[in-house]
């Protein structure tokens, strides 16, 4: 079974998130690291081809100035292979034109039984590329699952729900969005890190994808963000050191809310 | 000439959700004319309510055990063209997302997600999001022609009934949904849940990994949501521990709530929590770092050991009653 994992590659979160003066999209300048939320689907998709006994894991990233680090930690957790989509014309491209980026990508990786994704990516979270890439690849769209099986040409998820989880069922080839912390993504092993450094990465423009120019990047947003500020703060109120009485403090408050 | 909107309804067993009548109700203020499109075989149910937040018509579809999502998405792609809303509005939901992503694929239309501000300017939709821990707002409009398709999280709006008459109830027939028609609901499974629900509840408390263990969730968060009369939740850190469901999980990536009170306890203030509770009227926090980046909002903050002030405050809650 031939699995393909979308993983973005994003600033660390750790540092605060800027955005570019002139075109108000996220700084995306400095290194970038593998997506904590596309590692579940990297590990999922490990187990998956495992116990299916056979075939193997291609990555897709779009990303920046031919940004690989990312890449490198999901190769070096066992994926077989990249394609890494990379190309200036591709700056400002919203998320309908990055599903067609990983949809073209799909198709270049060719015979592909599943393509997975994370939920919703932690710096742009606007969680419409699963659903995108499906609608695009006319596949079906198994979202949010927290459980994957595969089993005779068919994947089985559950999927979270408001009150619970629904089984969903359909034929491959499909995509499925995994939740995050479902899975325990491995730390790649010595090992793992020596060899991601001769795995395959088939670096593409939008071009070799058959995107042209003029539908990606800014030209094809059709959308402008028109103003950006700073949300109002709110204030803080009392502090207290709880002494052995604090309680009493939060009694007072509760009964001055009225909710005791 | 005023604008006509459409909602992607959905459905609480046999109401409307609360995240659907929050978009009739702001539809209803910028909008002329205001319908729904809804997927499930109970729309007949739902039409009073809907109709008294706004809609003067539900699109009804019946899904045959296909995903909502899947089947709105293939229904609206039909029906668009032949009624032109100018703007078409999910929830920020499970079946909202999939909808909402499915159609902008299907018609080759951008969308704009994570709305919590919708206005006009002129004949501009400009969509509002939060970014980075809700700290800056950023607007976005969208170019091109309608139906624009935007995505607004729950809890940006207050519902408020219009008083208005039922929905007339149009049923559509079940769309060919292609390839992503095949996507079967086999089996519902419905997790048990006491008192209030999350969104709804008029007191939260919520707790992180400064509980401590698992073990010490029912005792602390659980028996004093109980007291309040309020609903329990979570940061993601627990809920990825498995402490406690997916469903408790407030912030980013989980629910936004908006209580009379919110209190988080041994919750550290990750801007991803934050965004999921700090529209709330009251908050409490109880951390026993002082310096923990929660002790920015709170109305009022105890410094302190959790599991040494909230058995107390348990305690005297429970001599009260
Ligand atoms: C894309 C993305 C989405 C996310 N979405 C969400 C989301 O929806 N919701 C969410 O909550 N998080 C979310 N997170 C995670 C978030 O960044 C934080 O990791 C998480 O909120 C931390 O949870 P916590 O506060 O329970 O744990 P920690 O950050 O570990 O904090 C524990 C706190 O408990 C305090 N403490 C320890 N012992 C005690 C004691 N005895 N008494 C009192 N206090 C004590 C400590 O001082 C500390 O401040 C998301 C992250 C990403 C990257
Ligand atoms: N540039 C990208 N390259 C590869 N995969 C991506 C990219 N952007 C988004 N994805 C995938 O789509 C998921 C949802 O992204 P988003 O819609 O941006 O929240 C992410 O978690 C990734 O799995």
């Amino acid at each position: 079974m031939n699995v393909v994992v979308c993983v973005k590659q994003i600033p660390d979160p750790a540092t605060p998130g800027k955005l570019n003066a002139d075109s108000n999209t996220l700084e995306r300048a400095g290194k970038l690291i593998l997506d904590e939320s596309d590692s579940f689907g990297v590990e999922m998709a490990l187990q998956l081809v495992d116990k299916a006994g056979g075939g193997e894991v291609t990555l897709v990233s779009m990303a920046p100035n031919d940004e690989v680090s990312g890449l490198r930690t999901a190769l070096a957790m066992g994926a077989a292979k990249a394609i890494l989509v990379s190309d200036p014309a591709l700056a400002g491209s919203d998320s309908l034109t990055t599903a067609k980026v990983i949809a073209k990508s799909v198709e270049r990786a060719g015979d592909i039984d599943l393509v997975l994704t994370a939920t919703e990516s932690t710096d742009g979270y606007t969680g419409t590329i699963p659903g995108q890439v499906a609608g695009l690849l006319d596949w079906p769209a198994l979202t949010f699952a927290k459980e994957v099986e595969i089993a005779d040409g068919t994947v089985k998820i559950q999927r979270q729900t408001e009150a619970g989880y629904d089984v969903v069922e359909a034929s491959l080839p499909a995509v499925v969005s995994v939740t995050a912390g479902v899975v325990e993504p491995r730390y790649p092993s010595f090992k793992g890190i020596m060899a991601a450094k001769n795995k395959p990465v088939d670096k593409v423009t939008a071009a070799d994808l058959g995107l042209d120019a003029s539908e990606v990047g800014w030209s094809g947003a059709r959308q402008q963000i028109v103003s950006v500020e700073k949300a109002p703060e709110r204030q803080a109120g009392e502090k207290i050191e709880d002494d052995g009485s604090a309680y009493e403090q939060i009694v007072a408050y509760l009964e001055k809310l009225k909710v005791i | 000439m005023g604008l006509k909107i459409w909602v992607f309804a959905e459905a609480d067993g046999d109401k409307p959700a609360s995240a659907t009548l929050e978009l009739l109700t702001k539809a209803r203020e910028i909008g002329e004319t205001v319908e729904a499109v809804y997927v499930g075989a109970n729309a007949d149910a739902l039409a009073g309510a809907l109709g008294d937040y706004g809609a003067s018509k539900v699109y009804a579809i019946d899904p045959g055990g296909r995903l909502p999502g899947v089947i709105g998405a293939a229904a609206l792609a039909e029906l668009l063209p032949a009624n032109s809303p100018d703007i078409v509005l999910f929830a920020q939901s499970y079946d909202g997302r999939d909808a909402i992503s499915l159609l902008s694929a299907k018609l080759d239309k951008p969308v704009l997600t994570n709305g919590f501000t919708i206005r006009l300017d002129g004949d501009k939709v400009i969509i509002g999001t939060q970014i980075f821990g809700g700290n800056t707002l950023v607007d976005a409009e969208f170019e091109g022609e309608a139906p624009y398709l935007a995505a607004i999280r729950p809890k940006s709006f207050a519902a408020e009934p219009g008083g208005g008459a039922p929905a007339t109830v149009e049923t559509v027939p079940t769309p060919d949904a292609g390839r992503a028609g095949e996507a079967k609901v086999l089996d519902h499974h419905v997790e048990e849940r006491e008192g209030p629900k999350l969104e709804e509840a008029v007191v939260v408390v919520s707790g992180g990994r400064g509980l401590g263990s698992a073990e010490n969730y029912g005792p602390l968060v659980d028996d004093l949501a109980k007291l309040l009369h309020g609903a329990s939740g979570a940061s993601r850190a627990i809920v990825d521990a498995g402490w406690v469901p997916y469903a408790k999980q407030v912030g980013q990536t989980g629910k936004t709530v908006k209580p009379k009170l919110y209190v988080a306890i041994g919750i550290s203030g990750a801007t991803q929590h934050m965004v999921g509770m700090k529209g709330s009227d009251n908050i409490i926090a109880n951390n026993k770092d002082g310096e923990a980046p929660i002790y920015g909002i709170p109305d009022l903050g105890v410094v302190g050991d959790a599991t040494k002030v909230v058995p107390k405050l348990i305690e005297a809650l429970k001599a009260r009653s």
